[in-house]
């Protein structure tokens, strides 16, 4: 299959034969990361600035240590240290940056959907590294391919994804990725962080977390971000715990074979209680292994094509 | 209408087994310190070819090398200029090349921009003690200075042929194929 792809804005415009081709470069990729030198020239002599105008560590240096890896010369630019502070525009910031002719800006913002539009004011290849509420598309590549490389197969699987779906792409690119491998999607929280709309979406809705684990092949728990929270969507938080965390209690009732994967960083004891943390924190450390070559595959895919 | 037709066939399955055999007995002659030898093949039919070599070799001398395979797509000198990112396929030497002598195992000598890319990722995994390089057709028309150490034939070919090596292990039979542009089409 061949790659034809100049940016990388969301899961949902890709077919099943392109999240193949990224896990099947990611799956290189992870060797690459196992030799004694971890570096190949595949990118050299490109260029590639991490905008974050949101604050990120791991994802930024997830993309920052992909893009060394192969090569290329990067800049990170963030918005705490960066003009923005300063008034300057987004655009402008864009257009101030092209003088710099990078290869591709890897961009996190604020504002859903709008990296399309921002494509227009620059040559540079484009990956999403979250865009607001709409979508994270490495980081459901990365659950996917986290899921498929101990499944075999990420078809007609059940899949629950637990915690604020309001505010978290990372929810809606999971569930535009795993849905085009017909699986199905089950989605549990609060009534306040569950926007109505996604029935639309062919999701099952739950607001009782001991209905919604049962039969699940894979459950992914969403941090709670209190920075997205200026106004309450739940009581308290004890309340949320309570509810939505995952307990021993409830872990016993999963079936045997269940993966629970986390986005990081977890809340120990929010969103899953320290008890299980020998237990799971192996598979949620895989995760961001498997974050860093899924990384490199999209940098490589959409770096080398013209 | 295909873009290519065959022009001559060069090698049959019994000449390229003859071949192989004494490309074995070539390289023990050269290196009778089985024990530093290893194996490394270039994807895709250079994998087959040195895992040939090593039943042969094992054969004759009740050795088992060790068997690298090296994908060089990540090292190509026109990655950034075909426009396409070809498919990146697997890399695996689970073994310490370094004070190795590296038998590099490919089915066509042509440009010796493959070979030359092998050399900088196999250097990448460590030093070896010396690498040499066997082929299974030398077709000419070299763009850098490489030659090769072992050569199962030599073949004189225009440049806009194309010297096809199939495999049974990935195309059903073993054959050497010389391909020329179709007129027609």
């Amino acid at each position: 299959m061949r790659w034809d792809k100049k940016h990388l804005l969301g899961i949902k415009e890709l077919s099943c034969e392109e999240i193949e081709t990224i896990f099947e470069a990611a799956n290189s990729f992870r060797e690459l990361s196992q030799r004694e030198v971890k570096k190949a020239p595949a990118l050299r002599g490109k260029t590639v600035i991490n905008l974050f105008f949101e604050s990120s560590t791991r994802t930024r240096t997830s993309f920052e240590l992909a893009a060394k890896r192969l090569s290329a010369d990067v800049l990170n630019f963030s918005a705490s240290s960066s003009s923005l502070t300063k008034g300057e525009s987004i655009v402008d910031t864009i257009k101030n940056l092209e003088s710099y002719h990078p290869d591709i800006l890897v961009i996190r913002i604020s504002q859903s959907a709008s990296l399309y539009d921002l494509s227009k004011y620059t040559n540079a290849s484009i990956v999403n590294a979250g865009d607001g509420c709409n979508e994270h598309p490495t980081q459901a590549l990365l659950d996917m391919f986290t899921v498929r490389e101990i499944k075999k197969t990420l078809r007609n699987l059940k899949v629950l994804i637990v915690g604020d779906i309001l505010h978290s792409r990372v929810a809606r690119s999971n569930i535009f990725g795993f849905q085009k491998f017909s699986s199905h999607i089950k989605v549990c929280g609060p009534p306040t962080l569950i926007p109505y709309e996604f029935e639309k979406l062919g999701v099952e809705i739950f607001y009782d977390l001991d209905k919604a684990i049962k039969d699940c092949d894979v459950i992914i728990f969403l941090r709670i971000q209190k920075e997205r929270q200026k106004v309450s969507f739940f009581p308290t938080l004890r309340e949320y715990v309570e509810n939505f965390s995952l307990t021993v209690e409830r872990a016993k009732r999963l079936k045997e074979d269940c993966l629970v994967l986390h986005p990081g960083p977890v809340n120990w004891d929010i969103e899953i209680t320290s008890q299980l943390k020998d237990k799971l924190h192996p598979l949620i450390l895989k995760q961001v292994e498997n974050g860093l070559a899924i990384r490199m595959a999209v940098l490589y895919l959409v770096g080398t094509v013209k | 209408m295909e873009k290519f037709r065959e022009k001559a066939k060069i090698l049959d399955a019994s000449s390229i087994k003859r071949i192989l055999y004494r490309l074995a007995h070539q390289i023990l002659e050269k290196n009778p310190q089985l024990n530093d030898l290893v194996l490394i093949g270039i994807q895709t039919r250079g994998v087959y070819l040195a895992q040939r070599l090593k039943r042969i070799i094992k054969e004759i001398e009740n050795v088992d090398l060790p068997l690298g395979i090296l994908d060089i797509t990540l090292y190509r000198d026109d990655l950034t200029t075909i426009g396409e990112a070809p498919l990146v396929k697997e890399t695996k030497i689970d073994f310490d090349v370094k004070d190795k002598v590296v038998i590099l195992v490919d089915d066509v000598l042509f440009t010796g921009r493959t070979v030359r890319s092998a050399l900088d990722e196999i250097i990448d995994f460590g030093r070896p003690k010396r690498i040499e390089l066997l082929v299974l057709i030398d077709r000419g028309h070299r763009e850098l200075p490489i030659r090769a150490d072992f050569v199962g034939k030599n073949i004189p070919t225009a440049k806009e042929e194309l010297v096809e090596v199939r495999l049974s292990e990935i195309d059903g039979k073993d054959e050497v194929v010389i391909l020329e542009k179709n007129e027609v089409g």
